[in-house]
């Protein structure tokens, strides 16, 4: 959120598991929202992290990103909060951050 | 952030359906591929996967792996996939569409791949402008291997094996493979795209989609060449790399469309669909495996002939062979036929190396022939020692030669092409010495001699000539049977 009572378009999330630290994302986030995180993953990887604001859920990062699925990008709906579709729960559960 | 809030939001970019759950072929890390940080690969794959999701193809789509760092794409596309040899995928891919007619069929080739060892394969499959899909992914070196010199990489660049870097006078140039395919009349769309930076991989996305668009709406060949980032062979950071791609490799390979007549290229009528299974022996003029002839009980156990038939090219040398082991194959046995002649057509030396056993051959060599056909003198001085003893050697002459007289096995001299001439034709020799060895080895019926015979010679004058030329030589060894005696 970058204000109080605004949302911001889009939401990321990284997969501390599957992202290897390339870089790649951060690199083509046009608002420059991703950061490198300091500690390692249980892996050995400095991996990338959300800085928590600014998404515009462009999808590019998702794009550039060399690993299936250790990027998701998540768009605001209109919607009321409670009510979303399965493939928004589905991506919810595989990919936390 | 809070739940609530989340709940707000919907998946616009997430893992594509067309990717395995799990990639099982690591133990751990299984939604991980094996792709350095950084790699091309990982994000070509990712548009592919985009586009058969995009395309709902993903229960007809069939991948072609390659050779090299993306060969375990199997594992990691939740498709139909079929692995490769080293540069065979248009190969694969042209004999998946075409007995799959229905099936969406992928090539995922590298450059190592597809530009050097597979350069005909790909050129051929353009050129006959196949109903598939290439992605080339070209990163400009051998990155599996460890870095050698690829077809492709650039004038300078250095690799293990060009380590002052690439030099026109001793690698030739960098390949153009898209430049050079888009001389070809038959291709519809080729087209060279980047990772170097967001708008190429932007671009890059749209063109895979509409090579893979392109065979589902049926309009012909279609390759996307991919200029890929390799950090680790390059020696550079993810990021490094990909600005190389763009300020660098770019200049030697320009992006764009060599070809691209996908608004106005016809879509092909589906080819037929190809025979059912059951029907490939009525096709093949082949006897199906419930038509075999079945051997005389007295003559089942072990059967296991050895026969090498030597001679010179035209004399029917490889005939006699093929006849022989389709007899054998009528008759139920396992049999081998290896011809080896040399590339005149006539007058070099030919022969052929021919097993009949019951149980399965491990080789098709024979070393040790229990039956030497020599169809003329030289063969006889060739092989003459290679028969064991009590074993036959059939010769087209009057005379064995001193130098080949042995005691320990049956000989059989007779001037065969001048019985054959006697019959009508010289050329019919072949077959009265296939008698002979048929009466000498007892052990096919004259059934599957004469289902062979009738398969191989569909003139009807010759079918008539041989059959006689087959009794005479039969009789020929009955006749040497009871006039000599024979050490065994």
């Amino acid at each position: 959120m970058t204000d109080a009572g605004k949302r911001d378009r889009g939401l990321l999330r990284v997969d501390q598991d599957e992202c290897k630290g390339c870089g790649l994302c951060i690199e083509a986030c046009p608002p420059h929202v991703i950061q490198m995180m300091e500690r390692l993953n249980h892996y050995g990887y400095r991996t990338a992290v959300y800085a928590g604001a600014g998404c515009t859920g462009c999808g590019i990062c998702f794009m550039v990103c060399p690993e299936p699925g250790a990027i998701t990008v998540l768009r605001l709906t209109n919607r009321p909060a409670g009510r979303f579709d399965s493939e928004a729960e589905g991506a919810k559960r595989c990919a936390g951050n | 952030m809070s739940n609530a809030t989340e709940a707000e939001y919907e998946v616009a970019h997430g893992r594509p359906k067309a990717f395995y759950e799990n990639f099982e072929r690591k133990d751990e890390l299984q939604h991980q591929t094996h792709y350095c940080p950084g790699c091309g690969h990982g994000i070509v794959h990712k548009m592919l996967a985009q586009a058969i999701d995009e395309l709902g193809i993903q229960n007809r789509t069939i991948l072609i792996s390659p050779v090299g760092c993306s060969v375990f794409a199997y594992y990691y596309f939740d498709v139909g996939n079929v692995q490769g040899a080293h540069g065979r995928a248009p190969a694969v891919a042209t004999a998946v569409k075409r007995s799959q007619p229905q099936s969406i069929v992928i090539g995922y080739q590298g450059d190592g791949d597809l530009a050097a060892i597979g350069s005909a394969e790909i050129l051929h499959a353009a050129n006959r402008g196949e109903n598939i899909t290439v992605i080339f992914v070209n990163n400009a070196i051998y990155s599996m291997t460890g870095g050698q010199v690829a077809p492709t990489t650039l004038l300078g660049q250095r690799s293990t094996t060009t380590p002052n870097g690439r030099s026109a006078a001793n690698e030739g140039y960098p390949l153009h493979v898209s430049e050079l395919l888009a001389t070809l009349e038959a291709p519809v769309y080729i087209e060279r795209v980047g990772l170097g930076d967001n708008r190429q991989v932007a671009q890059a996305q749209h063109a895979v989609r509409r090579a893979v668009e392109n065979q589902v709406r049926g309009l012909g060949f279609s390759l996307v060449e991919v200029l890929s980032p390799c950090p680790t062979i390059w020696k550079m950071s993810p990021v490094e790399a990909q600005h190389w791609v763009r300020e660098v490799m770019e200049k030697t390979f320009p992006l764009g469309a060599f070809r691209d007549r996908t608004k106005d290229a016809p879509a092909k009528a589906a080819p037929p669909a190809a025979p059912a299974l059951e029907d490939i022996s009525r096709i093949l003029g082949v006897a199906d495996e419930g038509a075999v002839e079945e051997i005389d009980a007295e003559a089942k156990g072990a059967v296991d002939l050895q026969v090498r038939v030597a001679g010179f090219g035209g004399q029917g040398v490889l005939l006699l062979g093929e006849v022989l082991a389709e007899a054998g194959l009528h008759a139920g046995l396992q049999v081998s036929w290896l011809p080896s002649y040399g590339p005149e057509m006539r007058s070099g030396t030919s022969n052929c190396h021919v097993r009949l056993a019951r149980e399965p051959i491990d080789s098709p060599l024979v070393v040790h022939p229990d039956v030497l056909v020599a169809m003329n003198e030289p063969s006889l001085h060739k092989f003459c020692a290679s028969v064991p003893p009590g074993g036959w050697i059939l010769y087209n002459g009057e005379t064995v030669p001193a130098e080949c007289e042995r005691k320990d096995l049956h000989i059989l001299a007779r001037p065969f092409t001048h019985v054959a001439d006697e019959l009508g034709d010289g050329r019919a020799g072949n077959m009265v010495i296939l008698g002979a060895l048929l009466e000498a080895t007892p052990i096919l019926p004259q059934a599957s001699v004469d289902a062979a015979l009738g398969q191989l010679v569909k003139n009807p004058r010759w079918l008539a000539l041989d059959e006689r030329a087959l009794a005479r030589g039969r009789e020929l060894l009955r006749e040497s049977l009871q006039g000599v005696c024979h050490d065994g």
